[in-house]
């Protein structure tokens, strides 16, 4: 990497993948989902509906309204692997509703733990956007649906440890280079310190599939936004630099270059390849492009392919339902396909 | 139900997460969540879950009347086992048994972000303050005395709008 994109703070796309602003809010006049039965659920479902859907913003016209309940397994989970919705809110679908805008950008989900969820991502690290994005559409559905708001505890929420201003600011990080050195222990045990927390995004281990870090703010009451994505910006800019300096140290290494060559054969040549194998492969042709080993493939390339190549992603995006071996099958020629033939700097070429 | 990550200690944590196209939840204690980077609500809690329901069965033999939220029936033992507060007026209702856990959670108690539709003015009026005098501070520190004064100013005009 050049010494100037080195010490480039404003383009952190080689480390940030994107940015993700959720906000939990709920309504005065009834219990919280936990306390709401399904026909109750239902109604809070409808009022958030038309109060986004009737509202009177330039971007009303731009949501869709998805019933949960009425969807296959295999798109809820997709949602779930696009990171628009979470986990938990797939886990029991009745009496829950989706809005979703046109380009994906905004997801506001109904009764997940919260009546509310207003979520916005963007890729790369864009908080600012992205938070100013969600506190718009907040501001204006609090005028239409009146939000439970204490004068000590602001807003208030179903678990105590969102209360206050209920926003979660997350960064969503590819760090290939601290996982390899065996840092993120250590890293992970300062910030929460801190006030914030990372944790894998992919798998269950300490060293998560693909590398992918999601780090976000932990502490909600007593602090503004602002304060919080200043907080977590300054962190991020510190792993950054970080990431950065132990991906220098690494690259020289004969090793680390052989897998990531290898890595990108495997991908280029496979006809099979199973999910957990791709997020790996991946994550080493990204640490390769990261370091500019391969000069056409970009970033939004393999962003787009660590989504594409989840199963049910994969599958909807197909149309139909797929036994496992033949979503090995089409997922190889997915990444084929997409990393067809980059051209490999003469640089490279040739190994001092 | 033991930790699935350290097969040693009691899970606490269930954490729903998607592996490999499917739904799956994983058990964990309250320390590996913790480590793996997952809120733990009962680490920060605080709660002993076992001596709470000790102390739930000392209350069946005696006729003892539990404190419950008006407006949606919740008692302070449900708010604990669940880890979930039943509605908003609950936090009124156990304003004290909740701030503890609160305040070991957040490390402060009182919000001092954005501010909802339905905050009357003088609450704004003195967040509005809070959030000049802090900025003050800062000006002073950074030896910025024009904008210093400038906020001063603007803490006095707010300050005799409050009374009003």
């Amino acid at each position: 990497m050049s010494e100037k994109k080195y010490n480039d703070l404003k383009n952190v796309s080689d480390v940030v993948i994107s940015t993700r602003i959720r906000f939990a809010r709920n309504l005065r006049e009834y219990p919280f989902p936990c306390r709401l039965s399904d026909e109750k659920k239902r109604k809070v479902a409808s009022i958030v509906k038309e109060a986004v859907l009737e509202g009177h913003s330039a971007i009303s016209h731009r949501f869709r309204y998805i019933q949960m309940s009425e969807l296959t397994q295999e798109e809820a989970v997709s949602l779930v692997e696009r990171h628009l919705v979470s986990p938990e809110f797939i886990s029991d679908r009745q009496g829950r509703g989706l809005l979703l805008l046109d380009d994906e950008s905004v997801s506001i989900m109904i009764n997940e733990e919260d009546h509310v969820r207003i979520q916005v991502i963007n890729s790369g690290m864009k908080l600012d956007d992205a938070y100013d994005m969600a506190d718009k559409i907040d501001t204006l559905l609090d005028e239409q649906l009146n939000f439970a708001f204490h004068e000590k505890l602001g807003y208030l929420t179903q678990c105590p440890t969102n209360i206050g201003t209920g926003m979660r600011a997350s960064l969503m990080l590819h760090l290939p280079a601290l996982m390899e050195s065996g840092a993120m222990g250590k890293i992970s045990a300062s910030l929460s310190k801190l006030g914030l927390v990372i944790r894998g995004l992919y798998g269950e281990g300490s060293d998560p599939n693909g590398a992918i870090y999601q780090l976000s703010n932990q502490v909600t009451l007593g602090i503004t936004e602002k304060e919080a994505i200043k907080n977590l910006r300054d962190i991020a800019c510190q792993l950054v630099t970080q990431e950065r300096n132990a991906r220098q140290n690494l690259i020289g290494n004969i090793n680390i270059l052989d897998n990531i060559y290898r890595s990108f054969g495997i991908l280029q040549y496979a006809r099979l390849l199973s999910n957990h194998e791709s997020m790996k492969l991946l994550s080493q042709v990204r640490f390769g492009v990261e370091a500019g080993l391969f000069e056409n493939i970009d970033f939004d390339t393999i962003n787009r392919l660590f989504i594409e190549i989840q199963p049910a992603t994969l599958m909807k995006n197909i149309g139909k339902k797929l036994t496992p071996a033949e979503r090995d099958r089409i997922r190889a020629e997915l990444v084929r396909t997409a990393l067809i033939q980059p051209k490999i700097p003469t640089s490279h070429r040739l190994e001092k | 139900m033991l930790c699935q990550s350290c097969e040693k200690k009691q899970a606490t944590t269930h954490i729903k997460t998607i592996l490999n196209g499917e739904l799956k939840e994983y058990n964990l204690c309250s320390e590996c969540a913790q480590k793996l980077g997952y809120n733990s609500f009962y680490s920060g809690f605080g709660f002993d879950l076992d001596k709470l329901f000790g102390s739930f069965m000392e209350g069946i033999g005696t006729v003892k009347t539990k404190k419950r939220c008006q407006c949606c029936g919740s008692s302070f033992e449900d708010i604990a086992k669940s880890g979930k507060v039943g509605c908003a007026e609950c936090y009124d209702t156990f304003y004290d048994e909740l701030m503890p856990s609160i305040q070991r959670i957040h490390g402060r108690t009182s919000h001092t972000g954005k501010l909802a539709h339905s905050a009357g003015t003088e609450v704004r009026i003195k967040n509005e303050i809070a959030r000049c005098r802090s900025e003050l501070e800062q000006a002073i520190k950074a030896q910025e005395f024009e904008k210093a004064a400038e906020l001063r100013d603007r803490i006095i005009e707010l300050e005799k709008n409050g009374k009003e």
